[in-house]
């Protein structure tokens, strides 16, 4: 429930102003990367840093990335170091307001205002307007909790262009703006994450709100260290293969690109199997679980075995 | 400080990457937090806010070097350093070679001794054993003596950092030594303290290892990324170096690169065309879901009831603004005729790629591929999910060779009037693709303007600058009267812009 205090009638003075952000949640940004780490996500020093200043700067951070790099997953890990609670927004085309932000609940209202059919339309207007009635979704929930909170907008681009205006507000003044009920202001900054998998450019005015973070599919080292954190019961001298055929099937021109959780699949499968060193024929077995189509297999499959191909 | 940043976002702006002051403001307040001796942090502190595209990074980071990485007393150079033909080396260097020398060596080069020029023998042989080593600061420290000693770079001379890569490059023979570190690699592995990155191989009987062609691979690949390594290290001394003599700002500018988007692909260097075939993707993903989403969002549809209640709440319950759904309008056909003659090859291929990968906001698409033949390639866009797959299957199959394979757009035109001018009609777009550098052939213009009678629109897409039209053996100009617009299309921003108005 909101404590009214941090509800403004519209007709109140609204008083605008940057948000003041709290104690830093971090020390340095070596201590987001430890931090990090301690929660098994292993972030490298451009994840660490835009983090760290996120929390300093008190701005969303916009995460740009291949599919299934550790975007959803850097809010996620976040939320557990800093003990906060994650709210998270899952857009889609379609996405909208009442289900972005918050809905009246219309049906009730109705029912209220048949109820009241003899009371002026005054007072019950002031009623049926009041928070009794106001369904809030993940964005409101967000601003109102007043416990500290993750924010993860999952998937931005899939909304339409004109949807993502509904964002900016909160992006900027951390408030959301009810027209028949007020404003309503957040009494902690949350961190706020949007990832987008880059289907489409978003809009400038989105992007300047944000700090921005591109994950791309991480370098050896760091990919040999997710994998043995992720995968239990893998040795390092596998994890080490793993990370290392991935590397060279990505410097291929493939369809699609093995990304770190088809990586961390592949790690699994071949545990569970038992291998304990990957040769061709086994590699190929599998190269199903690491690539999504048939050409992209054949064609590993035969860089792999080290046969020549033609053109 | 703040004059760095301004001088950096102004040199960020030069360069095409687009800063709004709220981000200059932004980037000011993120200095604060990080300390400057934290070049990496602050690299990514400032990308943060002041690069909001990952295509854009690769100049960011160029720009970055130059105006922060390359600054404070540890990356002066000392006065002989530039003057004596780097035959001298600072102490620093010397130490740190001396200090990370593997120890499998013979020793060499104790006391003062080694801090004299090495010999190209010895550079070679220290290059061989860092690369060998995975040894980073070894790797750094060869990077810097190979600059030294081969660049031949003098104070004041107006050459770009390219010419001096190249220079250093070619004396060190990577390839060279990759072979040879794979060679040694195999005898290395029948030792016991050898790591290898592949898996274990095994010893055959000469001390000879046989690599399986998965580890053989594997190894290379290793090799490669410390080689990779090497040359980046490389690019940072010649850089440190070309500060050091001109400044930041007047650096910044002669080696400012285009954004991957506003390359001419006409004149794209090998390294800038794989980077415009990484752009041409998504961007051309982004044009389709932007397309799609313009298409139905263009017209009014039937009511949508729940929303209009929805929305009649705010009038207590009476619906004063209906709300509707939205419906297709009519898509166009396209038919696409180009040349794709070695000048313009490339920009034919992005533009058929472009099309196709819209190919749904069109109600029908047909390709022609021409030199001095012409051939439908249509059929090598059916049921493939990456256009990409098609235009390779355009290189090597299309039939568009006549008579010499030079591009006789007369005669072109002529057989695709004869054998599908009847196939245009008033729904069709068509899309003439060409520099019209017709070899002195006859024109044969007439099958344009008969196209333009029949069409609904004809374009030329010229991907030569403007100035360069109806010079020479082009004759852009006697086609570009019969049709409806010519536009000069030299980059893929331009290539996008002008099929996203097509659609
Ligand atoms: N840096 C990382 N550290 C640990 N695990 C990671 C990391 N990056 C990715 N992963 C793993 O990859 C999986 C997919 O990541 P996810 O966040 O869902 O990808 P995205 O949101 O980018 O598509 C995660 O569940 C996680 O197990
Ligand atoms: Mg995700």
């Amino acid at each position: 429930m909101t404590s009214p205090t941090n509800v403004t009638r519209e007709n109140d003075a609204i008083t605008t102003g940057f948000p003041v952000a709290g104690k830093p949640r971090f020390e340095s940004i070596e201590a987001v990367r430890q931090g990090l780490a301690s929660v098994d996500y292993l972030a490298d020093e451009g994840i660490a840093g835009v983090v760290y200043l996120a929390d300093r700067l008190a701005k969303p951070v916009l995460v740009e990335g291949p599919a299934g790099t550790g975007k959803t997953e850097l809010a996620k890990s976040v939320a557990r170091l800093t003990g906060s609670r994650l709210i998270r927004l899952q857009c889609y085309e379609g996405l909208d307001e009442s289900k972005a932000l918050y809905e009246w609940n219309y049906k009730k209202q109705l029912l209220r205002i048949q109820a009241g059919a003899d009371q002026a339309w005054q007072e019950l207007e002031e009623d049926i307007f009041s928070e009794e009635f106001l369904l809030a979704r993940p964005l409101l929930e967000a601003i109102r909790s007043p416990d500290p909170v993750v924010l993860l907008i999952d998937e931005v681009d899939r909304v339409e262009l004109e949807t993502e205006a509904l964002l900016l507000e909160i992006l900027s003044e951390y408030q959301v703006s009810i027209p028949e009920l007020g404003t309503v202001r957040a009494t902690q900054i949350p961190l706020v994450f949007l990832t987008s998998n880059n289907t489409r450019e978003l809009s400038e005015a989105l992007k300047r709100r944000c700090l921005y973070l591109h994950i791309d599919y991480p370098q050896l080292d760091r990919e040999r260290a997710i994998i043995e954190t992720r995968v239990p019961g893998i040795s390092e001298a596998l994890a080490d293969q793993v990370a290392r055929i991935v590397r060279s099937l990505r410097t291929l021109e493939l369809k699609k690109l093995p990304s770190v959780s088809e990586t961390l699949d592949w790690a699994r499968t071949l545990v569970v199997l038992g291998v304990e060193s990957i040769d061709a024929e086994r590699a190929s077995e599998t190269l199903n679980i690491l690539l999504k189509y048939q050409s992209d297999i054949n064609r590993a499959a035969k860089e792999l075995a080290g046969v020549e191909l033609t053109d | 400080m703040l004059d760095l940043l301004t001088g950096f976002v102004a040199e960020l702006r030069a360069a095409g990457i687009p800063v709004s002051l709220t981000e200059h403001l932004d980037a000011a307040e993120a200095m604060r937090h990080v300390p400057l001796e934290d070049r990496e942090g602050l690299k990514y502190a400032l990308g943060a806010s002041l690069v909001k595209s990952s295509t854009h990074w690769r100049a960011y980071d160029t720009t970055f070097e130059i105006y922060f990485s390359l600054r404070g007393p540890e990356y002066q150079i000392a006065e002989n350093e530039l003057e004596e033909d780097g035959e001298q080396t600072d102490e620093s260097d010397a130490a740190n070679l001396a200090g990370h020398g593997t120890g499998k060596g013979r020793g060499r080069g104790g006391g003062g001794g080694g801090q004299e020029g090495m010999s190209p023998e010895e550079l070679a042989e220290l290059l061989y054993k860092a690369l060998l080593g995975a040894n980073d600061s070894m790797i750094a420290a060869v990077a810097r003596h190979a600059v030294a000693r081969y660049a031949g770079m003098e104070p004041g001379r107006p050459v770009g950092g390219t010419y001096y890569l190249y220079r250093t490059l070619r004396n060190l023979d990577l390839d060279r030594i990759l072979d040879r570190l794979l060679d040694d690699a195999r005898v290395a592995s029948t030792s016991p303290t050898a790591k290898d990155p592949g898996a274990g191989p095994e010893a055959d009987t000469g001390g000879q290892v046989t690599f399986t062609a998965l580890e053989e691979r594997l190894l290379r690949d290793e090799f490669q990324s410390r080689i990779d390594q090497l040359r980046h290290e490389i690019e940072n001394e010649i850089r440190r170096r070309l500060v050091a003599d001109r400044g930041s700002e007047a650096l910044a500018k002669s080696l400012r690169k285009p954004l991957p988007e506003d390359v001419d692909v006409m004149h794209a260097t090998r390294d800038e065309m794989v980077l415009l075939k990484k752009a041409l993707q998504p961007l051309s993903r982004k044009l389709a879901v932007r397309l799609a989403r313009k298409r139905r969002h263009g017209r009014k549809g039937p009511l949508d009831f729940r929303s209009t209640v929805r929305h009649s709440l705010s009038t207590g319950g009476v619906p004063l603004e209906p709300k509707f759904r939205y419906p297709r309008p009519a898509k166009p056909e396209i038919v696409v005729i180009a040349d794709i003659s070695g000048s313009v090859a490339s920009f034919a291929r992005f533009t058929l790629h472009l099309v196709h990968a819209i190919s749904s906001q069109f109600s029908k698409v047909r390709s022609f591929v021409f030199i001095d033949g012409i051939d439908e390639v249509s059929r090598f866009f059916e049921n493939v999910d990456d256009p990409a797959d098609a235009v390779h299957r355009i290189n090597t199959e299309a039939d568009v060779i006549w008579v010499d394979g030079h591009s006789d757009y007369g005669h072109a035109l002529t057989v695709f009037w004869e054998r599908w001018g009847e196939e245009i009609t008033p729904r069709t777009s068509v899309l003439l693709l060409g520099d019209a550098r017709n070899n002195y052939h006859a024109s044969q213009a007439w099958v344009v303007k008969e196209l333009q009678d029949r069409a609904r629109r004809v374009y030329w897409l010229n991907p030569e600058p403007r100035a360069y039209w109806n010079s020479g053996d082009s004759i852009v100009g006697e086609y570009g009267v019969h049709c409806d617009s010519v536009i000069e299309c030299r980059t893929l921003r331009q290539l996008e812009q002008f099929v996203g108005e097509l659609a």
